[in-house]
């Protein structure tokens, strides 16, 4: 079944800081939102696949998130692992529209249905 | 006048040499190594400094060496084979009636055999203004000084010469921020050595670096008043310059020769074994004048020095009969090779090889079906092949089709290199500049048991000057150890870069080099914007180049240093109040128990590094946090930092009944002094009151144990998973010291280990001894360091939260977004 997003929006890109990240909390999550050197906006869940790491407080490089607790390397574009590791990153669906980032969410993520 | 009496008469011959330069050196080593007891040996230079290499004053130019790495012969070399070393003093008369020379500070000394070792003079065109400031040349140590002088404060310079020297001053200035021209008389750069079409594809190099290249410039002037402004074209054109090169030839220095009556043509004239026309004075080097050649590389003088040292040690030798020689330009990333006459014509043919896309251009000349000649641009990999070809007189007619494509073409194999280099003949020369033959350094690695780049460097010299043959001897060491052989590679800092941690650190100072982006360009790293690993390394390493300049780039650290707390498990922070020396009081601990309970932190915990740690702070509450423990007077304990975390101390002198100094009032003051400093790693340090080291100060990066007397300061200690004990570094006495002692330690750990090494590995890699020298026997080189980590601290120590607390610094770390509009 694919939910149909709901989309928000959460302000310009300038309030995300160059080769950094901020957060969105959610009803039943936390989103990882990045900005990379060259200007990109990407969403992950703030969740490293790992040991529950919050990668928005990683180092941004490239297109790249490195989870801060036992550097993990996430592409931001497909959520995957690089390198040796394996493992995924839940990706969020996210886009830019006039200067303005967009999150697509859930219907569980915007509070519009209850777990069940 | 300082006299040396003739009485004290040695059974040893009695050797003067004059000239401390590379040829002059060589032939001492040479007769050293053939009879080390025959000669009673003294050497004048008029340079202040010992023996080095000159060949690398370009790369010592552009940064990529410094000194020490270029230094030949060391003080101790001189001191162990019993040389006297006048440095600094040159030679100004020889008498050759009374055998003796006369030094301008007056000394005399008598010899039995005389060496002019003196080199060649950089040719100065007499043009108006060339007395000016801010004229130089290109031949010591000196001269780059003058150079690195002018480049540090930036703007144009002109190169006039665009032979060899030239190009090499004008990449270094260049890459030490000058905005550089060369001026070149001839229709194209380094025609001595090019053809037209590998001067054109150089230049065009050389424009892409942002080098300006004007041919065919014929300099009429330089001008300026006191320093110079600018030069004057013929053509009318002006080039404006604070600085000017010449670089346009040498002449042999024969002046001191001449005036003493040996016979003085073009250079001095010497014999198959290096005499001069006075049957007890020896010349080598540039300043030889032999078969009516002179020459201005080493590998004939180091030929020369052979055989003058067989010759004085008294050896059968078939004397120097001249040398072949070929060329190579040292700039990084330039591959640029000639050897022989490519001029063609008359009876020659050539093969012609051009690769555009690889920038790639090769010719050969050949003559009765041999190399007469070669010039490579951009692929000089076979250079050392053809040159053996043509040495050899080699007939090449069976190879001619595939010449251009290499000995491993010709070889048959599929350019694999160690095929090729096991495929070469014993004779083949392998070292250009030292002529040595992959023969006696295949049968070098066998005898002697070498495993090493450097064993076979220290053994046989081969690779020992220019480098350019490093690859090849690797290659060599690779194919005759078989699977034994481990190359001694740099360890780039990661995947990012070709570069090493001391490389970086090194270039970052040579280039002035002050921002990321500046140091990911200019030395190509292969990503947009680095990564995890390189990131916070480059940033230290800026911190620590330029204290109170850099600003200090938080995207690229640690989101513990980002955020001045430590992450936890559940991505929770740990906030740990800084108490001096451990100490704390009512005040302190009714505040701290007051913001656990305002913010319900779950765990409240003493640490091993006697603090106070409060456990589960979420990352919003932060900036509260931090605000009711400043308003106690508490500041940030810096406990997720790789700076100074905690000073330990025991009650010392002031309770405990053993203390023999204040253990407390010493660790309050060192931990003031040191707070706030950003190093390679995180860095603890302890005060003990006496031998019974309650405080553990044996486990510290830098530890204090009181005596009776004073101190007992230990250096290199950490707990951990390989717990290590500290070495002594020194004694010492008053707490003045202690401190300068300690200032002077952190300093030369920030400015030499790699970032994230502690002091345990960084002192087991370099030596508990190096550490003594550079700060305990060097007394003015540790007032130096203290001096510069006392500046460096001037800015660092403000605290982290009260500027988030309070000036808002960093705000959206520690607030998350919020939905404006849902759709
Ligand atoms: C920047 C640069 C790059 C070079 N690159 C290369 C290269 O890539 N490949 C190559 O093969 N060659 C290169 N060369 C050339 C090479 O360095 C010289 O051929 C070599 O150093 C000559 O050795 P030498 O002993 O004859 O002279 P020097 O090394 O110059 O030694 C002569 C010494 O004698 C001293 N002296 C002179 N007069 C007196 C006196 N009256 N009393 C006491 N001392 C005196 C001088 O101060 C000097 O120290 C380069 C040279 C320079 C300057
Ligand atoms: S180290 Fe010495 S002075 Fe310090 S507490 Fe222990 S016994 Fe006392
Ligand atoms: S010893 Fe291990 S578990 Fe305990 S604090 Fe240190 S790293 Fe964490
Ligand atoms: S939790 Fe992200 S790497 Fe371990």
């Amino acid at each position: 079944m694919t939910d149909m997003l709901n989309w928000v929006n959460i302000g310009p890109v300038s309030t995300i800081p160059q080769q950094g990240a901020r957060t969105l909390q959610t009803e039943t999550d936390r989103i990882a939102i990045f900005r990379t050197l060259d200007d990109q906006v990407y969403a992950l869940l703030d969740r490293c696949p790992h040991k529950q790491g919050p990668l928005a407080q990683g180092i941004v490089h490239g297109h790249f998130v490195t989870c801060p607790l036992h550097n993990m390397v996430f592409s931001l574009e497909t959520g995957e692992a690089q390198g040796p590791d394996d493992g995924c990153a839940a990706k969020v669906e996210c886009q830019v529209v006039d200067g303005t980032v967009r999150i697509g969410l859930t219907e569980l993520q915007a509070g519009l249905r209850h777990a069940g | 006048m300082n006299h040396v009496p003739a009485n004290i008469k040695s059974a040893k011959t009695r050797i003067v040499v004059i000239g401390n330069g590379m040829a002059g050196m060589r032939t001492v080593e040479e007769i050293l190594s053939r009879a080390p007891d025959k000669y009673d040996i003294t050497v004048f230079g008029a340079e202040p400094r010992v023996n080095y290499n000159r060949i690398m004053l370009s790369p010592l130019l552009s940064g990529e060496k410094d000194f020490d790495e270029i230094v030949i012969n060391t003080a101790e070399w001189y001191t162990e084979n019993n040389i006297h070393l006048y440095s600094g003093d040159p030679v100004i008369m020889i008498d050759r009636d009374r055998k003796c020379v006369i030094s301008r500070s007056g000394t005399k000394t008598e010899y039995d055999q005389l060496l002019l070792a003196t080199g060649s003079d950089p040719i100065i065109i007499p043009i108006p203004g060339h007395k000016l400031d801010g004229v130089v040349t290109f031949r010591d140590v000196d001269d780059v000084d003058t150079m690195l002088g002018a480049a540090a404060k930036g703007g144009p310079a002109v190169v006039i010469g665009g032979g060899l020297l030239g190009l090499e001053a004008a990449v270094g200035l260049q890459s030490r921020g000058m905005d550089v021209t060369v001026l070149h008389l001839a229709g194209h750069v380094m025609e001595r050595q090019l053809d037209p079409s590998a001067g054109y594809l150089l230049a065009q190099e050389l424009e892409r670096r942002g080098i300006t290249v004007i041919t065919e410039a014929d300099t009429a002037e330089i001008v300026g008043s006191e320093n110079v402004t600018g030069v004057h074209l013929k053509d009318g054109r002006m080039i404006p310059a604070d600085l000017v090169v010449m670089a346009v030839g040498i002449r042999p220095n024969g002046r001191l020769a001449a005036d003493a009556g040996i016979a003085v043509e073009r250079g001095i004239v010497v014999d198959d074994v290096m005499t001069t026309s006075d049957p007890d004075i020896f010349a080598v080097g540039e300043c030889v004048q032999h078969r009516g050649q002179c020459y201005g590389l080493v590998a004939p003088l180091f030929e020369m020095a052979k055989s003058c040292a067989d010759h004085l040690a008294e050896i059968e030798t078939d004397g120097y009969t001249g040398s072949v020689t070929s060329t190579k330009l040292k700039v990084t990333g330039v591959d640029v090779f000639s050897a022989g006459d490519f001029s063609g014509g008359g009876e020659t043919e050539e093969i012609v090889f051009r690769d555009a896309g690889r920038g790639v251009y090769k010719r050969i000349v050949l003559e009765d079906g041999k190399i007469k000649g070669a010039v490579l641009y951009g692929d000089t990999s076979d250079g050392a092949w053809y040159f053996q070809l043509m040495k050899d007189g080699e007939d090449v007619t069976e190879l001619r089709d595939t010449l251009a494509f290499g000995q491993a073409f010709a070889g048959g194999s599929a350019g694999n290199p160690l095929d090729a280099v096991a495929a070469l003949p014993d004779d083949a020369e392998i070292c250009g500049c030292n002529g040595v033959c992959k023969g006696s350094i295949v049968s070098a690695i066998n005898e002697k048991g070498l495993t090493t780049l450097d064993e076979v460097k220290g053994h046989t010299k081969a690779s020992a000057s220019c480098g350019s043959c490093v690859g090849l001897v690797e290659n060599l060491l690779a194919a005759t150890l078989g699977g034994d052989y481990q190359a001694a590679t740099v360890k780039p800092i990661c995947t990012c870069t070709e570069h090493d941690h001391d490389s970086v650190r090194r270039l970052i100072i040579a280039k002035g080099m002050k921002s990321m982006p500046e140091i990911m360009q200019e030395l190509e790293w292969k990503s947009a914007d680095g990564c995890h690993v390189c990131r916070p390394a480059l940033n230290y390493y800026l911190l620590a180049a330029w204290p109170n300049e850099y600003v200090d780039h938080g995207a690229s650290r640690f989101i513990n240093e980002r955020v001045h707390a430590n992450i936890q498990k559940d991505g929770t922070y740990s906030v740990v109040p800084r108490m001096w020396g451990g100490l704390t009081n009512p005040r302190e601990l009714r505040a701290i128990a007051d913001v656990a309970d305002k913010f319900e932190i779950p765990t409240v915990k003493v640490t091993g590094g006697q603090r106070i740690d409060l456990l589960g702070v979420k990352k919003e509450d932060l900036p509260g946090v931090w605000a009711d423990l400043n308003a106690a007077g508490m500041v940030s304990g810096h406990a997720y930092g790789k700076s100074l975390r905690t000073v330990k101390t025991c009650v010392g002198q002031e309770w405990c009944r053993f203390g023999t100094q204040m253990s407390m009032s010493m660790g309050v003051e060192l931990e003031k002094m040191t707070w706030g400093s950003w190093m390679p790693h995180k860095f603890k340090m302890a005060v003990s009151g006496c031998p019974r080291n309650c405080a553990e100060a044996t486990i510290k990066d830098f530890g204090l144990v009181a005596t009776d007397g004073g101190w007992d300061l230990h250096v290199g200690g950490n707990g951990g998973i390989h717990v290590k004990a500290t070495e002594l570094l020194c004694k010492v006495t008053t707490d003045e010291e202690v401190r300068e002692y300690c200032g002077a330690f952190i300093q030369l750990y920030r400015e030499e280990a790699r970032y994230l090494e502690r002091t345990a590995p960084w002192i087991e890699r370099v030596g508990l001894k190096h550490v003594q020298e550079r700060m305990v026997d060097d007394e003015a080189n540790r007032k130096a360091l203290f001096e510069r980590f006392m500046i460096s601290q001037k800015n660092a120590q403000k605290d982290p939260w009260a500027e988030r607390a309070s000036e808002g610094v960093d705000a959206h770390e520690f607030k998350p977004l919020s939905m404006v509009a849902a759709e």
